[in-house]
């Protein structure tokens, strides 16, 4: 916030002033525009007609790829498949995250214990994370799948299933995923202002109103973060997913990125792929310019409180 | 205001029992899993009663195993190697671009500064995809593929955005009065920098370090598309693993707990930089 001052460092460093900057944050720069060069290349592709088996047959058809999904099942399903993916993750970790975070609000021994302990899926990574459910959720032994049977599901299969496929990487996500929300929203409760609470106390106001009146209000902006964060990344979801099942049974999974992936590398037509990441990177980069700009709000004001 | 009712503490303690047997649960299994022959996991029921054997953990360290259609060999410690290679590397590699550029954007506000600022935080929710699939035919181009240098560019992706972003945080919240005073004292820039701006948002580095190494360690995509199997970590090389053993769960299982095993001491060892990181320093924890 304290803008460097002009006039302090001694004339000597004028020239050097001006190129400084651009030397310091150069190599950073060289690293990524690396990456933008791939980017580009990806857009060439998503406005051809490219499949790796057919390399003759390459040219551009300028949209035809993207033309192509109005009329195409599978993309409406992906789609579909990834948008009911983000959905139910998020919602469900949201509700999960507030609700242990409230739980754990006060700054006891033993809650601090358990928030570090919650902390451990998250550590996990999401495909190991894919793996550890699926041997849980194994037909033959899984402790899951026996312990649904004694719920009466009997054939419960868990991932295997058309019907609770969707299900099973859900809960994976969620189990993975809640710990940063609940993080989060508790460093956000914690770091609220106590005196509308105190004042709130003072004047016997039951406890279920100040949650909506006071508590939701104030945590607003640390939810709207953690959600706008997790809806992007859940969009993208890759690695659950593909571990789990790889995007079956069928074409129940074919998120954004695993259809790609599949597109690219079993059926070999890149410019199917390229343009479906097109299609899912243009989402990600409007929400993510909104989750910039209101996490840079929200940074300024706790520095400002705090 | 702290007149619990004892039913609302029976609640509490059982909604916090369920919520923790939901998330331990899982790593608690994997682990139990670790220590059994296949045998004693395939019984029906099931049941935490068993010897334990680190038979499962010999195998994969001594890299040979042993199934029912012979010996199968196994580098597993050679994607454990890889992983811990990769995400190391990266890290340094990371500070070592991102520290100095971080400074540059907050200490030394030049044109240009807070759009490339933003740009770089965007990559860190672009895709990965996007730019993996055509980077594999520039790779195979350049000589790139399946190298260590290769991934560990790529890695940056990961790495360069969350360093300069948490670490340029702490930089602004270093008063530059600070560095002036030190500077008028007759110090020139690099001492400056090294003396008094580094130390101060040590903090600041120590959070962006650990959590980019955990996410270069968790990271799975990457890997699968630009390494083969003598260069991928352990994410990917579990879930070849799972395929290459049929069966041997056992193994299988202890196979997690070695790739988690790393992330988990690191996450408890600096918990405290963890929240920090995590928020990507908008929440001082």
């Amino acid at each position: 916030m304290t803008n460097a001052d002009p006039d302090l460092p001694r004339r000597r460093f004028r020239v050097s002033r001006k190129v400084l900057p651009y030397l310091l944050s150069l190599p950073a720069l060289l690293t990524c525009i690396g990456i933008l060069v791939p980017f580009f290349t990806a857009v060439i592709y998503s406005l051809q007609r490219y499949r790796l088996s057919q390399p003759w047959a390459r040219e551009f058809n300028w949209g035809a790829n993207y033309a192509n999904f109005m009329t195409d099942p599978a993309f409406w399903n992906t789609l579909k498949v990834s948008l009911t993916y983000a959905f139910w993750a998020v919602t469900v970790q949201l509700l999960l995250g507030l609700g242990i975070a409230l739980l754990l609000q006060k700054r006891t021994r033993m809650n601090n214990f358990i928030s570090i302990m919650l902390l451990m899926p998250l550590m996990t990574a999401p495909a190991l994370a894919a793996l550890m459910w699926k041997l849980m959720t194994n037909p033959g032994f899984g402790i899951l799948s026996y312990l649904a049977g004694l719920v009466g599901l009997e054939n419960f299969n868990w991932a295997s299933d058309p019907q609770t496929a969707m299900l099973t990487v859900v809960i994976v996500d969620v189990w993975v995923y809640t710990p940063f929300i609940m993080i989060l929203l508790l460093a956000g409760l914690r770091s609220l202002p106590p005196q509308p609470f105190e004042a709130a106390a003072l004047d016997g106001v039951p406890r279920l109103f100040v949650f909506w009146r006071i508590t939701l209000p104030m945590l607003t902006p640390f939810l709207l973060t953690a959600t706008l964060f997790r809806v992007i990344e859940s969009i993208q979801q890759f690695d659950i997913i593909y571990a789990m099942t790889q995007g079956g049974p069928g074409d129940k999974l074919t998120v954004f990125q695993v259809e790609a992936y599949l597109n690219f590398f079993q059926s070999t037509n890149v410019g199917r792929s390229a343009a479906l990441l097109m299609i899912l990177w243009a989402i990600t980069y409007v929400l993510s310019n909104i989750f910039i700009k209101n996490w840079l709000r929200l940074r300024e004001k706790q520095r400002n409180t705090a | 205001m702290d007149t619990v009712s004892p039913i609302e503490r029976i609640l509490r303690g059982i909604a916090l029992t369920l919520i923790c047997l939901f998330f331990m649960f899982p790593i608690v299994w994997i682990f139990l899993m670790s220590f059994q022959t296949n045998e004693t996991i395939l019984r029906v029921p099931p049941s935490v009663v068993f010897s334990p054997t680190l038979e499962n953990y010999t195998a994969l360290i001594t890299g040979r195993l042993e199934t029912q259609a012979g010996t199968l060999d196994i580098n597993f410690m050679g994607n454990l190697w890889n992983s811990l290679f990769l995400s190391t590397t990266s890290v340094a590699v990371g500070l070592l671009l991102g520290v100095p550029a971080a400074y540059a954007f907050a200490r030394l506000k030049f044109r240009g500064s807070e759009d490339i600022a933003f740009t770089l935080l965007s990559f860190r929710f672009a895709p990965p995809l996007l730019v993996l699939l055509p980077l594999t035919i520039y790779f195979q181009q350049l000589g790139l593929a399946n190298t260590y240098g290769g991934l560990i560019w790529v890695y940056q992706l990961i790495v360069l955005p969350l360093i300069l972003w948490i670490v340029r945080g702490y930089f602004e919240d270093i008063p530059a009065d600070i560095e002036y005073a030190y500077r008028i004292a007759g110090h020139d820039f690099w001492s400056t920098f090294r003396r008094i701006a580094l130390p101060l948002a040590g903090p600041g580095i120590a959070a962006a370090g650990l959590l980019s190494f955990i996410f270069a360690w968790n990271n799975f995509v990457f890997a699968l598309v630009l390494a083969s199997a003598d260069k991928q970590p352990v994410t990917v090389g579990a879930l070849a693993f799972v395929t290459a053993s049929g069966i041997q769960y056992g193994q299988v299982a202890a196979g997690i707990v070695l790739s988690i095993a790393p992330t988990f001491a690191l996450a408890l060892y600096a918990q405290r930089y963890l929240v920090e990181g995590l928020s990507l320093g908008a929440v001082k924890g």
